[in-house]
């Protein structure tokens, strides 16, 4: 599903972000990616968005080589791909509804469908009452619940979510995991990169740690490593 | 792109205008000024180039015989002078009617000083040909032609009324293609100005659509849609506007300055029109057009 084969990413000459990393996710996979700051993780993350080239190495999602893709491709490639960020971005002037139904006219879905999916998605993250509200309105959970039902409205195949939890209380954040858990379940493959110590030890996922552009660690069953 | 996406995209275009009122409001309102210039240049071209046609049309070459010249000989230049490239027409004056003209120029009310010469023409030999021309610019050549033709004694010119003619015409459209130029110039510049803002103003929006992945076209449309807007406002209203002043201050020139009317004569302002109103609209639409596309390509690398 995900393969990266000794990636490198060089921002300036000699500065590497990513240093010859290798890694292989299966569909279905729910995997952390955990590390401090500059180790690399979220230009992983852009790197499988497509948002970034690697300075070498080859990076394969979905059967696609990344390197080769033509820029027109990208945007179909993207529509396989869910993501969650840590400030939400949802757009401040529309409502729930129109923030979800904005992923679906982005992909030129027809109104018809989107009348049908919209109120589907809010259903799976719990806010079906709550679709006329604006952001500014709801609480930092509910709006990372919103995030993710625009990530997930479009059935995506993998779900990127870099720091979903990072503004969030201990309470919200265990409902995002949650959430996330059970778009894996329903079989959507999974990647959060955390710094959430607590989330990443209890649920015994596959935590791939990373230091200073390189993987120093993946284990299946895994929790939160402190590499010094 | 499917009917609802454009429906979509020409929404978001509308509001676009809508979140950047003040620059929106600037782009148009300097759209409108360039397309009322152009609008008020034009009016006043075509009517130029139509005040001189007419002029031009009073322009007259005369054509003199030698006086041997056969009556046959006379019908052959005439002809050849009708064919002659840049001309109208062709009269011929006989020597009679040369005289009335002359004694009715001349003596005017005193036609009785004229009675000496009743029996005896003196322009007897002054019979011609008075050749009206189609573009005064060609008059030389014409000249030069008829000069050369057999039978032909002299060839009166009015060179002075034909090249001021054309280099007024000349000067007037130059002057104004270039303040035309420099007006949709600026009109660009403003118009990109407003995209630009747009695309400052909804960068989140378009860095998630592009996670979402929305196409180029998709993010682009409501961009070009403002700038269509932009123009195609920015030419309507000064488009009304002309075709009501028109007519006002053709009347306002007229009584004011009534000794115009009988030297010359204004198009009606749906000839005008005719040609102002398409190009008019497609300046704007244009204008529009080109100043949001270039700006987003620009500043959307998506």
């Amino acid at each position: 599903m995900i393969e990266l084969r000794d990636v490198k990413k060089e921002y300036s000459k000699g500065v590497a972000a990513l240093n010859g990393v290798n890694l292989k996710i299966e569909q279905g996979e729910f995997v952390f990616i955990v590390g401090d700051s500059g180790s690399g993780k979220s230009t992983l993350i852009s790197l499988i968005m497509k948002e970034l080239d690697p300075t070498s190495g080859t990076i394969i999602v979905n059967g696609q080589n990344l390197n080769r893709m033509k820029h027109r491709k990208i945007p179909m490639y993207r529509r396989r791909i869910g993501v969650v960020f840590q400030d939400f971005r949802l757009l401040k002037d529309r409502n729930i509804y129109e923030n979800i139904a904005f992923a679906q006219r982005v992909t030129e879905t027809s109104s018809r469908v989107i009348k049908k999916k919209v109120p589907a998605a809010l259903s799976l993250v719990g806010l079906a009452q709550k679709y006329k509200a604006f952001p500014k309105e709801l609480s930092g959970g509910e709006q990372q619940r919103v995030a993710i039902a625009r990530a997930i409205v479009n059935e995506p195949a993998i779900l990127l979510a870099d720091e979903p939890t990072g503004n969030l209380d201990p309470t919200n954040s265990w409902e995002i995991m949650k959430l996330l858990e059970e778009a894996n379940d329903r079989g959507t493959t999974v990647l959060v990169v955390t710094h959430n110590q607590e989330i990443v030890n209890e649920m015994k996922k596959r935590v791939i740690t990373m230091k200073k552009g390189v993987i120093v660690s993946d284990e299946k069953k895994g929790g939160y490593r402190h590499e010094n | 792109m499917k009917i609802s996406t454009f429906g979509y995209s020409m929404k978001q275009g509308v509001k676009n205008i809508g979140r950047n009122k003040m620059f929106s409001v600037a782009s148009i309102a300097t759209m409108a000024a360039c397309i009322f210039l152009f609008g008020l240049f034009y009016s006043i071209v075509v009517n130029f180039n139509y005040i001189v046609e007419k002029a031009e049309e009073g322009v007259a070459i005369t054509v003199f015989f030698n006086k041997e010249a056969t009556q046959a000989q006379k019908d052959k230049i005439g002809k050849e002078l009708e064919e002659a490239d840049g001309v109208l027409n062709v009269k011929y004056v006989s020597a009679d009617d040369a005289w009335n003209s002359f004694q009715g120029n001349y003596f005017g009310e005193s036609a009785e000083l004229a009675e000496g010469f009743k029996s005896d023409n003196p322009l007897a030999t002054s019979d011609n040909y008075e050749v009206y021309m189609e573009d005064v610019a060609k008059q030389k050549d014409v000249v030069a032609f008829a000069e050369g033709l057999e039978g032909v004694r002299k060839v009166n010119r009015s060179d002075l009324v034909a090249k001021t003619l054309t280099s007024v015409n000349k000067l007037v459209g130059y002057v104004s293609v270039a303040i035309i130029a420099i007006l949709l110039a600026v009109s660009v510049f403003l118009i990109s100005n407003t995209v630009t803002m747009g695309v400052t103003v909804r960068r989140e929006e378009i860095a998630i659509m592009k996670y979402i992945g929305a196409k180029d076209g998709f993010v682009r449309a409501p961009f070009i849609f403002e700038g269509l807007l932009i123009g195609f406002v920015g030419a309507v209203i000064p488009l009304v506007m002309l075709y009501f002043m028109y007519e006002k201050a053709i009347q306002y020139v007229m009584t004011k300055f009534s000794l115009l009317n009988n030297i010359i004569d204004f198009l009606p302002v749906i000839d005008v029109y005719k040609t102002l109103l398409p190009v008019g609209l497609a300046l704007g639409v244009g204008i529009g057009f080109v100043g949001s596309f270039f700006t987003i390509r620009k500043h959307l690398r998506v």
